[in-house]
């Protein structure tokens, strides 16, 4: 650890802190789902058979449509950092954008698959989930909670990301003080991460 | 500038063979599950999912970049994580 070029050595524990503190926070979320998949786990430990009927409900393939496209607005989110760094602002806007455009995707598809499960009246606290075995219940509630609050942080990255896209338009993100964009960037790969498992876990294993 | 000397820049060439691997390890876990192996299913996919993981958060998130108390302290977390589970599932089948 260099002791000189103070000015420089405060601008730099400066980025590396306010990381750190997004780190910590993204601990936090980790635990908020990571709550959540204990729970799942459990109860399909209790209840296999009636997972297995309820899994078989749930659409597998707009599930993995999903996954490649949060994996490559995970990408474009991270090029974004990359293009930014070399000084190119046009390029990370561009890639941002990419990034809420697919997330635009994502919800879309999501407004499907919940439309679809409306229509066939499976929904929390509807007449037809009421009558459906205890498990069953109990999938389609952790099916719901997993994924509504999935959705919720997809909303709240997207938000957050267009906020990075303003900002580095106007130059208050550039190649110098990128943080907000860093951090955009890291909480937009957890949302990646708790989808890497989600898809499996509740549209895949039957 | 100053505080770039130690900020790693990943190549858009390097995300980009990233997601190839995240996405060819999500065909394995489609593929692993219509194979229906049984009691391994599950185990194969939370395994994939893990390295899939490792990779997101190795190379997206910058870790392998970042100095070591980040390292340690997400792996740390990710351990504290493991003992949680092992000791709710003690708690749920010795009860």
């Amino acid at each position: 650890m260099s002791t000189t070029e103070h000015s420089e050595h405060s601008e730099y524990i400066d980025s590396e802190t306010g990381k750190m503190g997004m780190w910590l926070f993204l601990f936090t979320e980790i635990f908020l789902f990571g709550g959540l998949f204990i729970v799942y786990s459990v109860m399909r430990a209790k209840y296999g058979e009636d997972f297995h009927h309820g899994a078989l409900e749930l659409n597998a393939f707009i599930g993995a449509t999903n996954t490649v496209v949060l994996l490559v607005s995970s990408m474009t989110a991270a090029m974004s950092l990359t293009a930014i760094q070399k000084n190119q602002p046009k390029v990370a806007i561009a890639l941002i954008f990419s990034t809420l455009l697919l997330a635009g995707v994502f919800m879309i598809n999501k407004y499907f698959e919940y439309g679809h499960k409306f229509d066939l009246h499976l929904y929390p606290g509807s007449e037809v989930m009421r009558n459906l075995p205890k498990g069953e219940i109990m999938f389609f509630g952790l099916y719901f909670l997993m994924t509504g609050l999935h959705l919720f942080h997809v909303v709240v990255g997207g938000v957050l990301l267009t906020i990075v896209m303003l900002r580095v338009k106007s130059g208050k993100i550039n190649s110098e003080h990128f943080l907000l964009l860093e951090n955009g960037a890291l909480y937009w790969h957890l949302v990646d991460l708790i989808w890497i498992f989600l898809f499996p876990l509740l549209y895949l294993i039957t | 500038m100053e505080n770039h000397e130690e900020s790693h820049v990943t190549s858009y060439a390097l995300n980009a063979k990233v997601l190839l691997v995240l996405l060819s390890l999500t065909v394995l876990t489609i593929l692993v599950i219509k194979l229906h192996l049984g009691a391994f299913t599950v185990a194969m996919a939370l395994f994939i999912a893990s390295i899939k993981t490792t990779i997101v958060l190795t190379y997206f998130m910058h870790l392998k970049f970042e100095k070591p108390i980040l390292r340690v302290m997400v792996g740390g977390i990710f351990a504290l994580f493991a003992i949680i589970i092992v000791i709710t599932f003690i708690d749920y089948y010795f009860r």
